[in-house]
C-alpha cells in the first residue's frame, strides 16, 4: 500500500490587514531597509501600522527610517510551533525586540544558538527574502 | 434600584455612509468614530475607561490596542445582532451607575472593501498585528508565545526561577489528587515539572494547561431571592475589570498584568485588603500567569513571587491556598468554545459553602478570584464571601 504524497506545509507569508497602508514597510524590507510608521502630528512611532495615531488620533501619518538596532526585550525558544510548517526549524527563537527608537516588534533572533540568546542582548536587523514578493525583518546579535 | 435616570449619552461619532470604503478597515473606521465621539463629548482619550465592542469577532483588547483607548475599568463584547447597541447601552448604564467605570465607549463598523473582505468585516481572520507581523515568524500554539516571553522577562527582571514557578503546578496537583472531577490526579514533583519537555522555553509541558471536555454553569440573583433558596448564598462583595491590549509585548512592562488595576478595585469595593483573603482561585493557563497575577493582586511586592512561593504553602492545607481544586493546570481547562475561567468561580462557591470535600480549606468565608483572557489582555478580579463576610 502506498502512502499518498501530502504537500509539505508552507510557512505563512504576511497577510496585511490593510495592504496599501503597510506597503511602505514591506517595500523597504525588500530593499533591506527598516522603516516605521510615524505620526506627523505628535512624532510618535507606531507599530504595527494603523490608519490613525493611537496617541493623538491624527490621521496625518508618515514613514521614517530607523536604525535597525535594538535589544532583546523578551524571548521564548519554540519547541512546538503552532504551525507545523516551522517544525524543521525548531528549536528557534521568537522574541520581542525593542528598537533603539523605543518602538517594539516581534521577530526571530537568528545566527546564534538559541540557548545563547539573553534578554537585553544587542541585536541588529537582518533581512530574509522568504519569497520573491516578501522579505521578513529578522534580528541577529551584534556588538553593543 | 432602577436604572431610570442613572446614565446619559454624552458623545457620538459617525462616518459618512458609503457602499464600500476601499483602503480602510473595520478597526481604522472604528478608531475614527471613537475619536469623534470623544471630541464631541469634550473628553480626552485617557478619560474613556470602558469599551464595548460588537460581537465575538471583535476583541476589546484589539480595539483598545488599535485605537489607543485604554478601557482600564470595563470591557465587554455584546453580540445580539440588531439589538446590540440597545443592550450595550443598558450594560454600560448599569456599569456607570454601579461605579465600575466612568465613561464607556461603544463602537461598531465595517469597511465592506471587496478587495479586502477579511480586514473590513471579518477581523477575527486578519486583525491587529497577528496575520501580518506575527504568524510569519512561527509563534508557538495559542497563547504560549507571549507567556513564554513574559516568563523570560520575569526571570531577567526579577531573578525568579523555573523551580519556583514549578511549585505552583506541584501544589495544585497535590490539591487535584483530592478532587474527583480533575483530569490529572497523580502527584508530581518539582523535578517532574522541570524534566517535562519544553513546549516553548522556559515553559515546560507541566506548566501549561491541557484543554479538556466538560461544561460548567452558575446562576445569579438578588440577595433577597438568594436567601429564600436552598443553598447558603455566596455574595459578590467586590469586582474589578481591567482591559489591556491583545499583544502584551506592546505594553510598557510585559510582566505587569491588568490585575494590578482590577484586584485593588475589587478589594476596595469589598472593603477588604488582600491580607484578609483566606484563599485564592486564580486563572492559571500557565504557572507564570498565576505568579504574575498574584503579585499584581498584592500578595507580595512586585517581582517577589519566587521568594513568596518558596515561603508559602499554597495547597488546600496551607497558609494561603491557591487553586484548591487543582486549578486548570491539573483539573484541565474546560475549553469548548474557548476557556471561560468559570472553574475558578465555581470552586470559589464550593469552598465558601464548605462543600469542597477532601480539598476543603479550613477558613472559608472570604476569597479572591481572578479571571484572565488573552496574553494577558482581559482581567477581572472578584471578592466573594459568605453571609459572615457581608
Amino acid at each position: 500500500m502506498t502512502t499518498p504524497n501530502r504537500p509539505a506545509p508552507s510557512k505563512p507569508l504576511p497577510r496585511p490587514a490593510n495592504k496599501a497602508l503597510s506597503k511602505p514597510f514591506w517595500d523597504a524590507a525588500k530593499r533591506h531597509e527598516l522603516v516605521m510608521q510615524r505620526c506627523n502630528a505628535c512624532s510618535g512611532w507606531i507599530f504595527y501600522p494603523r490608519e490613525q495615531c493611537p496617541v493623538c488620533f491624527s490621521q496625518d501619518l508618515g514613514w521614517a527610517p530607523v536604525s535597525g538596532r535594538g535589544r532583546v526585550y523578551a524571548f521564548t525558544i519554540v519547541h512546538q510551533p503552532g504551525n507545523p510548517a516551522f517544525a524543521g526549524d525548531s528549536p528557534y527563537v521568537f522574541a520581542t525586540i525593542q528598537l533603539d527608537e523605543g518602538v517594539r516588534v516581534v521577530s526571530n533572533v537568528v545566527g546564534i544558538d538559541p540557548h545563547q540568546v539573553k534578554v537585553d542582548m544587542p541585536v541588529v536587523a537582518t533581512y530574509d527574502d522568504v519569497s520573491p514578493e516578501w522579505t521578513l525583518v529578522k534580528f541577529q546579535p551584534t556588538a553593543s | 434600584m432602577s436604572l431610570r435616570g442613572k446614565a446619559a449619552i454624552v458623545g457620538i461619532g459617525e462616518t459618512p455612509h458609503k457602499r464600500d470604503w476601499p483602503g480602510r478597515t473595520m478597526y481604522g473606521l472604528c478608531a475614527e468614530v471613537a475619536a469623534q465621539a470623544i471630541k464631541d463629548a469634550g473628553l480626552k482619550r485617557e478619560d474613556i475607561d470602558g469599551l464595548i465592542t460588537f460581537g465575538s469577532n471583535v476583541y476589546p483588547s484589539t480595539m483598545a490596542e488599535y485605537t489607543g483607548i485604554r478601557p482600564i475599568h470595563f470591557a465587554s463584547q455584546v453580540g445580539l445582532m440588531g439589538s446590540t447597541s440597545g443592550v450595550a447601552l443598558t450594560v454600560a448604564a448599569g456599569m456607570v451607575a454601579a461605579g465600575v467605570a466612568n465613561y464607556i465607549l461603544f463602537v461598531a463598523g465595517g469597511a465592506r472593501d471587496k478587495d479586502n473582505p477579511e480586514a473590513s468585516d471579518r477581523p477575527s481572520q486578519v486583525a491587529g498585528a497577528m496575520s501580518e507581523f506575527i504568524t510569519p515568524f512561527g509563534p508557538a500554539a495559542g497563547a504560549n508565545t507571549n507567556y513564554g516571553m513574559m516568563y523570560s522577562r520575569h526571570m531577567y527582571q526579577y531573578g525568579s526561577k523555573p523551580e519556583q514557578f514549578a511549585k505552583f503546578a506541584v501544589n495544585q496537583r497535590f490539591n487535584a489528587a483530592k478532587n474527583p472531577l480533575a483530569a490529572m490526579r497523580d502527584p508530581i514533583t518539582v523535578d517532574d515539572v522541570l524534566n517535562s519537555r519544553y513546549v516553548n522555553e522556559p515553559l515546560h509541558l507541566l506548566e501549561c494547561v491541557m484543554p479538556v471536555a466538560g461544561a460548567i454553569a452558575f446562576i445569579v440573583t438578588t440577595p433577597e431571592r438568594a436567601r429564600t433558596l436552598r443553598q447558603p448564598p455566596v455574595y459578590l462583595l467586590g469586582t474589578g475589570i481591567a482591559q489591556g491590549v491583545e499583544q502584551s509585548w506592546l505594553t510598557p512592562d510585559f510582566c505587569t498584568t491588568p490585575t494590578a488595576i482590577s484586584a485593588p478595585r475589587a478589594l476596595e469595593m469589598a472593603g477588604y485588603g488582600i491580607k484578609d483573603m483566606q484563599f485564592a482561585e486564580f486563572y492559571d493557563c500557565y504557572t507564570i500567569l498565576v505568579g504574575a497575577c498574584l503579585e499584581d493582586a498584592g500578595v507580595c511586592p512586585k517581582g517577589e513571587i519566587g521568594n513568596w512561593i518558596d515561603a508559602t504553602d499554597t495547597t488546600y492545607k496551607g497558609s494561603f491556598p491557591v487553586n484548591t481544586d487543582g486549578g486548570q493546570l491539573s483539573a484541565g481547562q474546560l475549553n469548548g468554545t474557548g476557556a471561560s475561567g468559570c472553574q475558578q468561580l465555581v470552586e470559589s462557591v464550593r469552598q465558601l459553602r464548605g462543600e469542597a470535600g477532601e480539598c476543603q480549606v479550613a477558613k472559608h468565608d472570604l476569597c479572591i478570584a481572578n479571571f484572565n483572557g488573552g496574553s494577558p489582555s482581559n482581567e477581572c478580579t472578584v471578592v466573594l464571601g459568605t453571609a459572615a463576610a457581608l
